[in-house]
């Protein structure tokens, strides 16, 4: 039976709600596992539950280094959404909007995913076309995509300006309406129940150090609390992944880790009801259910582990901002962070089994990991309990870079900063 | 974030231009060694701490320079000219000749 239900909210409420029960327990880790998943984010904790139970798989721990959504998970501006170009990219992420579509129901946790539509804005003809193009190869794939005229935008977001005297004046727009925004440290929790209820030990304040070997094999890890050894050690620290991977010997990895910053302005009355993007520089906003309008832009540019970025980008956001939202002058930004960001050299995802026998490894989310939660966690744990890729994630290797297979829907070229 | 141009002296971060990692090194354009080249292309040692680094002073003297940059902390600890002959040095050199 759901443990949350309005009968259960009811009867804890007449009891002084002294009766809930923590939403995950905290143990001790056990000598071994059958599997060890390295970072409690979202990623991590959704490839436990997807373990658990899709393929019976339960002696497994997540050992966290801080606590349960200290990083990324609760560090993004929340965007969900599947409209890319390329069909690997498609595929994955319309997989992952569809479980997004269940998640609440299926974790018995409110995650308030909201599908308010995602509107991606154009600003010359050329963009819009290149759009056109997009949104027919996303419709092609199943996923709804429709193009916008200046005049619906206008109705759907008043505040907007389109005026042929804005700075970078509105041309079009495309539209995927199924996109959103969820709750993002609900989906850490969710998730994370979800496994302690099947049996996963969740380990916060638990830094991997090192790994064990077995021969060639890795075998567990070493840790602030002790060794622990498991048949599979998987991989999903996002920003931290060359980190991790030196520990194992591997030098080099397709991968820089950057810094991006985020921002939340005073709570304002409904403002904006889908998450918009702007066409001619890299920004994206949208209004919490509390009021504050959540943006961000492009991330510092330089490699940087450090969770805090410079001005300049913030210069640049508000800069952006205001170019499509004049009357967001005098609105106060309340609060600004940074989260480290695993960007890859082609702008899409690593998940894949090795590199090391007994390893398996996720990683390469860029920015955009938040939105892969769960189809990262099913694809993930479905590679780690069959020892093989699904169609899913098959083209996601981490030997497509030296193999000539990147999957660049941005078209970018090697070069991490520009994703 | 301030980089002390050895031309111009300390500037803000925003009159630079990050060009990645400075650890990497380009094969012999005549190298048919793929493994060399994908390397060099796709793969990265991505420290977190002191990193080597190139950067431009594209909004300044447009120097290319070799940052070395704590990647923990964001400090600074040196720049130097990416070429050891760049610059006045290396033209002054160039005029005697001629």
């Amino acid at each position: 039976m759901a443990e949350y239900s309005a009968f259960s909210l009811l009867a804890n409420a007449l009891k002084g709600n002294k009766d809930w029960k923590p939403a995950w327990r905290k143990p001790d880790p056990k000598a071994s596992y059958d599997v060890i998943i390295i970072g409690g984010g979202g990623h991590g904790l959704a490839t436990a539950y997807y373990l658990a139970k899709e393929h019976g798989i339960t002696n497994v721990a997540v050992v966290e280094k801080g606590w349960l959504g200290s990083g990324n998970v609760g560090r993004n501006t929340t965007a969900v959404r599947s409209n890319y170009l390329l069909p690997a990219n498609t595929r994955f992420y319309e997989h992952s909007m569809k479980l997004w579509e269940n998640l609440s129901h299926e974790l018995n946790y409110n995650v308030m995913f909201s599908q308010r539509g995602c509107l991606n804005l154009a600003h010359t003809p050329a963009q819009f076309d290149d759009y056109a193009r997009r949104g027919n190869a996303m419709r092609h794939l199943g996923v709804d995509a429709e193009l916008m005229t200046k005049t619906e935008i206008k109705r759907l977001i008043p505040a907007l300006d389109i005026s042929d005297s804005a700075r970078f004046p509105v041309v079009g727009g495309l539209m995927q309406r199924r996109a959103g925004t969820a709750r993002h440290d609900a989906v850490a929790w969710g998730y994370a129940r979800g496994a302690d209820r099947r049996g996963v030990d969740i380990i916060e304040n638990c830094e991997v150090t090192g790994f064990l070997r077995d021969g060639d094999r890795i075998s567990g890890v070493t840790t602030s609390r002790g060794d622990i050894r498991a048949r599979k050690v998987a991989v999903a620290v996002a920003g931290s992944t060359g980190r991790v991977m030196q520990m194992a010997g591997i030098e080099t990895m397709p991968i820089e880790s950057h810094v991006l910053q985020a921002f939340v302005t005073e709570s304002l009355k409904p403002f904006i009801d889908t998450v918009v993007t702007f066409g001619m520089g890299h920004f994206y906003m949208s209004q919490s259910d509390k009021g504050g309008l959540i943006y961000g832009g492009d991330i510092d540019g330089y490699n940087s582990y450090a969770q805090r970025g410079n001005l300049p980008v913030v210069d640049e956001v508000m800069s952006e901002m205001l170019a499509l939202f004049p009357g967001l002058a005098r609105v106060r930004m309340l609060r600004s962070w940074g989260g480290v960001c695993d960007m890859s050299m082609d702008g899409s995802p690593i998940i894949t089994a090795g590199p090391l026998p007994g390893m398996y490894l996720n990683c390469g989310w860029c920015y955009g990991g938040f939105k892969a939660t769960p189809a990262s966690g099913w694809c993930f744990a479905w590679t780690i309990a069959k020892d093989q890729p699904h169609d899913l994630n098959a083209p996601f290797t981490l030997d497509r870079f030296h193999r000539g297979l990147v999957i660049d829907d941005k078209g970018q070229g090697a070069n991490p900063r520009l994703h | 974030m301030l980089i002390t141009c050895p031309y111009c002296g300390p500037r803000d971060v925003i009159e630079f231009t990050y060009q990645g990692d400075g650890n990497r090194e380009r094969p012999d354009p005549a190298s048919q060694n793929f493994e060399a080249w994908n390397a060099y292309v796709y793969d990265r040692l991505n420290p977190a701490g002191d990193h080597n680094e190139i950067w431009q002073h594209s909004g300044g003297c447009r120097a290319h320079l070799k940052v070395v940059r704590n990647t923990l902390t964001h400090e600074i600890s040196s720049v130097a000219f990416a070429r050891g002959d760049h610059g006045s040095a290396a033209r002054h050199k160039a005029e005697d000749k001629a």
